[in-house]
């Protein structure tokens, strides 16, 4: 875990899914998550995304397939859980307990607790030790949810939401405060938000899921290299060269507008070829009809 | 953990030893006062035979003079019953569910302490808590109504059903059952008021079915047979049941063992037989001289199945090891469903 580059996987799925009752949460799942990175996992409300590091961290177990979390399963043990820290969605703390009695809790219950690194967050973060967690504002919640996950001296750090219920300052003061302790330990990081922009701002690796699948995954910056959005007079996209993947496409009367996937440069004068943006990248590729779903035999009325 | 455990816990702890605390003040001042009039009462010393009956009545007669005595005794068998209840469904039922709610368990689980763990711990620290307030009360509730229980003040001694779990060890057990059925209650129904008004609701139809159906099959009783005392013939008339049953039919009030629990009383043939034969002719026109020394005449002889006395300690300790052994199948339960059965 010394920030390798992406050699191993500090989250590696195979053929997960996670089924409740009818409905899957997560189906046929197969990644890898590299080390030393921040990866961003995003996705619309509903995508998967909490049950995918719900069963990282352990939570739950999944319906079919494998995880392994730093080549363990997870919470299989104290060991495996005392090596990855979780930040719940809403960042749940004990609201009757006091800020102080919190970090005393996490020193209790976790080895490798760092509380001279507690103390100095807290500190930094004006956070009264006596104050009951229960009447902390939503970004202080949030940011000693942060600081017990990160004083436990995680190997992976697990981020569900972290930022949703915060204003956008309190949401930069917890990115900066994440990024900072990233950098410090080069711990692992996996976050999760249905916001861009936040995934922008500190992820450089991306997950994209949508209708409980994997859409895109990837390291951002070869992400961003290896598409491009075209645009020019209407055309057909089927007659495209083999090597670019239509990604989205959309007409008007006589202008056509493509985003697709080519590790070549785009010679056709025809185009205006210009770098997309992520959040054109992710939009494009959680609107993409679902293949798998697509692939399979389909039951219903044609009307 | 345990000191994690303990940091959740305190409050509540705080708050038994504080009920427990009060109770103890009530229960030894008029317990003392109660000692005082027991022993200027002269019952220690009064003769089996002799005296002893007009000395009960009259110290029963002075004590029911007082209102607080009739307020303890019945409030002793009510809080006794109630506490069980109250652990149940204020520390059972929401250990978990309150977690499930606040989504504190996700912050809990993802420590470095494994959930099976957390949960020995949490039912552990919880459990015996509930264990020692119910043993302490009943401890004391006994101790104040040691000197007044064998006189059954209200006409029920320690044995009788009513009575029976409300001194003693058996609360230990009931609580010990009530807590760890509230948190299974609240790992089933996933909701705190929805187990919280589970739980009072189960807790009374185990217990009321244990003291009717469980509790008289614990230890087998004992079967007295005895000639009829004539004196104790209450109705003498003909049954008119099934033909196989038609013939004398003889009423008689059950004797009393003293300090014991009577199951059944029933009047047999000199034969043992349950058929007493055809009515004698004297008993036709009703119950009168005549008729009674006709039945004496028949043997006629009276069976009757109870719990003696002695029983009492060997019945507690049965009824107590029953509810442990129940609070443990449930606590097992909960270990395989917090491993299996996640939340999300």
């Amino acid at each position: 875990m010394n920030g390798g580059a992406g050699v191993t996987a500090v989250v590696e799925a195979s053929g997960l899914g996670k089924r409740y009752g009818r409905r899957w949460a997560v189906r046929d799942c197969t990644l890898a998550i590299p080390a030393g990175r921040v990866t961003g996992l995003v996705g619309p409300n509903g995508a998967g995304k909490s049950t995918l590091l719900n069963l990282a961290a352990g939570l739950i177990t999944p319906t079919t397939g494998t995880i392994t979390v730093l080549g363990g399963r997870p919470a299989s043990g104290p060991a495996q859980l005392a090596r990855v820290g979780f930040v719940a969605q809403d960042t749940p703390v004990y609201p009757r307990m006091s800020v102080a009695s919190h970090l005393r809790a996490g020193a209790w219950l976790n080895p490798r607790w760092d509380g001279e690194q507690a103390r100095r967050r807290i500190d930094r973060l004006a956070l009264d030790p006596r104050q009951r967690a229960g009447s902390l504002s939503g970004g202080q919640r949030a940011q000693l949810a942060l600081t017990l996950a990160i004083a436990k001296r995680p190997d992976l750090l697990l981020l569900d939401e972290p930022v949703a219920g915060l204003d956008p300052l309190a949401r930069r003061e917890f990115l900066q405060g994440l990024m900072e302790s990233v950098a410090e330990h080069g711990t692992s990081v996996v976050l999760s938000s249905h916001l861009i922009t936040d995934i922008e701002r500190v992820c450089d690796h991306l997950v994209v899921l949508a209708a409980s699948r994997i859409r895109l995954a990837g390291k951002v910056s070869e992400l961003l290299a290896s598409h491009q959005r075209l645009s020019g007079p209407r055309r057909d996209p089927a007659t495209l060269p083999a090597s670019q993947e239509v990604i989205s496409e959309s007409h008007t009367g006589r202008q056509t507008t493509l985003l697709i996937r080519t590790s070549e440069p785009v010679h056709d004068p025809a185009w205006t070829a210009r770098p997309v943006s992520l959040e054109d990248l992710v939009l494009a590729y959680m609107s993409r009809p679902d293949e798998g779903a697509a692939r399979r035999p389909r039951l219903g009325v044609v009307s | 953990m345990i000191r994690f455990g303990w940091l959740q816990f305190r409050f509540q702890a705080a708050v038994a030893l504080g009920v427990l605390a009060a109770a103890a003040v009530a229960l030894g001042v008029t317990g003392a006062h109660l000692n005082y009039l027991y022993d200027s009462s002269g019952l220690a010393a009064c003769a089996p035979h002799g005296d002893c009956a007009a000395l009960t009545s009259a110290l029963l007669a002075r004590l029911r003079g007082y209102g607080a005595f009739g307020m303890i005794y019945w409030g002793g068998i009510f809080a006794l019953y109630g506490v069980p209840v109250v652990i149940g469904t204020f520390w059972g039922a929401p250990l978990i569910t309150r977690e499930i709610e606040a989504g504190t368990l996700r912050l809990a689980w993802t420590q470095g302490v494994t959930r099976v763990r957390w949960l020995a711990v949490k039912l552990g620290l919880t459990g015996l808590a509930s264990m020692a307030a119910a043993g302490l009360l009943s401890l004391m509730v006994t101790w104040w109504a040691s000197r007044v229980d064998p006189l059954d003040p209200y006409g029920m001694n320690r044995l009788q059903p009513a009575m029976f779990g409300t001194r003693g060890i058996v609360p230990v057990g009931y609580a010990a059952f009530a807590f760890v059925l509230g948190v299974t209650a609240g790992l089933l129904i996933r909701n705190t008021v929805g187990a919280m008004a589970a739980t009072p609701v189960i807790l009374a139809v185990v217990e009321g079915a244990v003291i009717a159906w469980v509790r008289p099959h614990l230890i087998a009783p004992v079967r007295a047979v005895s000639p009829l005392n004539l004196a104790t013939v209450q109705d003498v008339g003909i049954n008119v049941g099934p033909p196989a049953s038609s013939g004398l039919f003889v009423d008689a009030a059950p004797p009393n063992p003293p300090g014991g629990w009577l199951y059944s009383s029933q009047v047999l043939s000199a034969a043992d037989r349950t058929s007493l034969g055809p009515e004698p002719r004297a008993c036709a026109p009703g119950t009168g001289r005549a008729c009674l020394n006709a039945l004496g005449r028949l043997h006629l002889q009276q069976a009757v199945t109870y719990q003696p006395a002695s029983r009492y300690w060997p019945l507690q300790w049965a009824e107590l090891s029953l509810f442990l052994a129940l609070a443990l199948v449930l606590a097992g339960f909960c270990f395989w469903w917090i491993r299996r059965r996640l939340p999300g």
